[in-house]
């Protein structure tokens, strides 16, 4: 929540806090889907929509000079749908995900959902989908940014190194993409499924601009967001520190194997919801 | 090679030259336009496009994956986006990026294969595309086009560009017969008749085309009078066309550069079985890669000859029923 140029972070939480238990409950209801990868890039979705780093228009989603959201990590398709109806960008109940008929499908589909930018669920993606629309939007003369988010595991793929060379060769600094580096991925500790670090050096290497933060730290998060819209000349990966399943003690406890992909009981999700809401 | 000499055809272009100079020729048509090349253009012909436009040509090196999902970001941003690649590469390393980042949304991507069949010729088999017509007819809603000529790959060039949403086109690499004319009137899903007959119909695509025609000489001087059909859109596949063909002549011979499995034989029999049964033979390559060699000696080894087109004619003919 922005008034009069700063940030109502107690507001912002609020908001956060919403949409993290929107994605427990609809992926509880729906039987299936990710909650924990949700929890992880609450902040960074909730400040992209609500924190003023994106520049939007609920009422005009296909305004031409708007910034852009690609959600690479298409899994985290939960929080994208709340972030969108809280916004009032898309008048559908979250709580229909993954019904058949829905337009709310397990992974984001553009061609169904308003404000969704891209579809995908392969990863590997959506970092290539975002430079061309950054490309696009630099021919056009808009003065706009694309952001998207991928997975740290995600990071595994080769076409995400693919899109970072190409993206420095062609400067474009309208480019910010945020790793959510929560540290797990399907098998596992990411740590030991795929070894990346050094991560920023080798972003740095392959020629973009590296901020390393605390993905959960309101003034952080918001002030890492905001230098990432700076035109620098170069592009920039915003590297978050995250936690799967923020927020929630009862994935904290087996962020791993056991909660990658898998819903909270019903139980376990009105646990968490008080959790989450008493914090 | 010397395909459609015994019969008079013309050597003509290569129908990659020809989508080269078609898409520049578009360049002010299409002010929005932009080319993705993946450091291929001077093989694919994009190049041409690049030289006149340079604002709306990027180069994303050796990365297919990259380069069809940042035409796919282009196309939804709002611009019409041409990318190309050697047809293997482009359909088979990029695949998973044409079916999610252009075709799951739609967007407005042409997607251009070069050096498809076996025609290529020395470079041999890792640079031959002979599964692309089938990769990217599994595709839902892909256009698949495949011109025979340098004429035609012109006016298709121009058809693509004109429609919405996804569409592959195959191009060769070597000089092909003329077999229509200059200004040719080309439709998307609608076959050309190149030959009226009513013993069999010839159905082809690609360079196979002047091979079928060939192939309905030689017929004809057996007494069999053979129909041919250019068919240069896959998918969506002219029914009618087929369906008259099965019901006027009772047989069908399929010809492709191209893989047996998934290629134009399956999606003509198809159809076939469905609407209006009748005798079929089916000419392309069998289970096989092929291998390095002159393209004419290829084409003879691997039987994408008009000899061939004749044996399974006289087949079909023989099953006739009735």
């Amino acid at each position: 929540m922005v008034r009069d140029g700063t940030v109502d972070i107690g507001a912002l939480e609020a908001i956060r806090r919403k949409l993290a238990i929107s994605s427990i409950r609809a992926t509880t209801k729906a039987g299936s889907g990710h909650p924990s990868t949700c929890l992880s890039a609450s902040h960074l979705v909730t400040a992209l929509y609500f924190g003023g780093v994106m520049h939007y228009d609920p009422a005009r989603p296909d305004w031409p000079g708007r910034d852009r959201f690609v959600l690479s990590k298409g899994h985290a398709a939960p929080i994208l749908y709340a972030a969108l109806a809280e916004a009032g960008v898309i008048d559908l109940d979250p709580m229909s995900l993954r019904e058949i008929g829905s337009p709310l499908e397990g992974h984001p589909n553009a061609r169904k959902v308003a404000g969704v930018e891209a579809s995908t669920g392969s990863l590997g993606q959506g970092l290539s989908l975002a430079l061309g629309m950054a490309l696009a939007a630099r021919l056009d003369g808009h003065d706009s940014r694309v952001f998207a988010l991928l997975g740290d595991g995600e990071v595994d793929e080769g076409q995400v190194w693919e899109a970072a060379m190409a993206a420095a060769k062609y400067d474009v600094d309208s480019l910010v993409a945020i790793v959510d580096r929560n540290g797990y991925q399907q098998m596992g500790d990411a740590h030991k499924v795929m070894p990346l670090d050094p991560l920023p050096s080798k972003w740095e290497a392959f020629g973009w601009r590296a901020i390393e933060i605390d993905g959960h730290d309101w003034p952080v998060v918001l002030g890492a967001l905001q230098e990432a819209r700076e035109r620098s000349g170069r592009p920039t990966v915003v590297i978050a520190h995250t936690q799967k399943g923020y927020g929630v003690s009862r994935i904290l406890q087996d962020p791993g194997n056991k909660f990658h992909g898998v819903p909270l009981k019903a139980d376990e999700a009105e646990a968490a919801i008080q959790e989450i809401e008493s914090a | 090679m010397n395909i459609g000499t015994g019969i008079g055809l013309e050597l003509g272009d290569a129908t990659r030259n020809a989508f080269g100079e078609a898409l520049r020729d578009l360049g002010d048509s299409y002010p929005t336009l932009v080319v993705v090349d993946g450091d291929v253009g001077n093989s694919t012909r994009t190049e041409p496009f690049g030289k006149a436009y340079p604002d709306r040509f990027f180069q994303v090196g050796i990365a297919e994956s990259n380069m069809v999902s940042v035409a796919a970001g282009f196309a939804l941003a709002g611009r019409k986006t041409v990318t190309a690649s050697f047809a293997a590469f482009l359909t088979s390393n990029a695949y998973d990026q044409i079916r999610m980042s252009v075709a799951f949304p739609r967007a407005d991507v042409k997607l251009v294969g070069s050096h498809a069949g076996i025609s290529i010729g020395e470079d041999g088999p890792s640079q031959m595309g002979i599964e692309d017509l089938a990769l990217m007819t599994s595709v839902p809603g892909m256009i698949v086009l495949c011109p025979a000529d340098a004429a035609s790959a012109r006016c298709l060039t121009a058809r693509m560009l004109e429609s919405e949403g996804p569409v592959y086109m195959r191009t060769g690499r070597p000089k092909v017969p003329v077999v229509h004319p200059e200004d040719c009137d080309l439709r998307i899903g609608r076959a050309a008749t190149l030959r009226e007959g009513s013993d069999v119909t010839l159905i082809a695509c690609g360079l196979m085309v002047a091979v079928a025609l060939e192939a309905a000489s030689m017929l004809s001087d057996e007494g069999v009078d053979a129909r041919v059909l250019d068919m240069h859109t896959l998918k969506p596949i002219d029914a009618d066309a087929i369906r008259t063909a099965a019901r006027e002549t009772g047989a069908i011979v399929t010809a492709e550069e191209h893989l047996l499995d998934g290629g134009l034989g399956s999606i003509v029999a198809r159809v076939v079985c469905r609407e209006a049964p009748c005798p079929m033979g089916f000419v392309g390559l069998d289970n096989t890669f092929a291998e390095s060699g002159p393209p004419g000696e290829l084409l003879e080894k691997y039987g994408l000859t008009a000899a061939r087109i004749v044996e399974e004619a006289r087949g079909v003919v023989a099953r006739k029923v009735g």
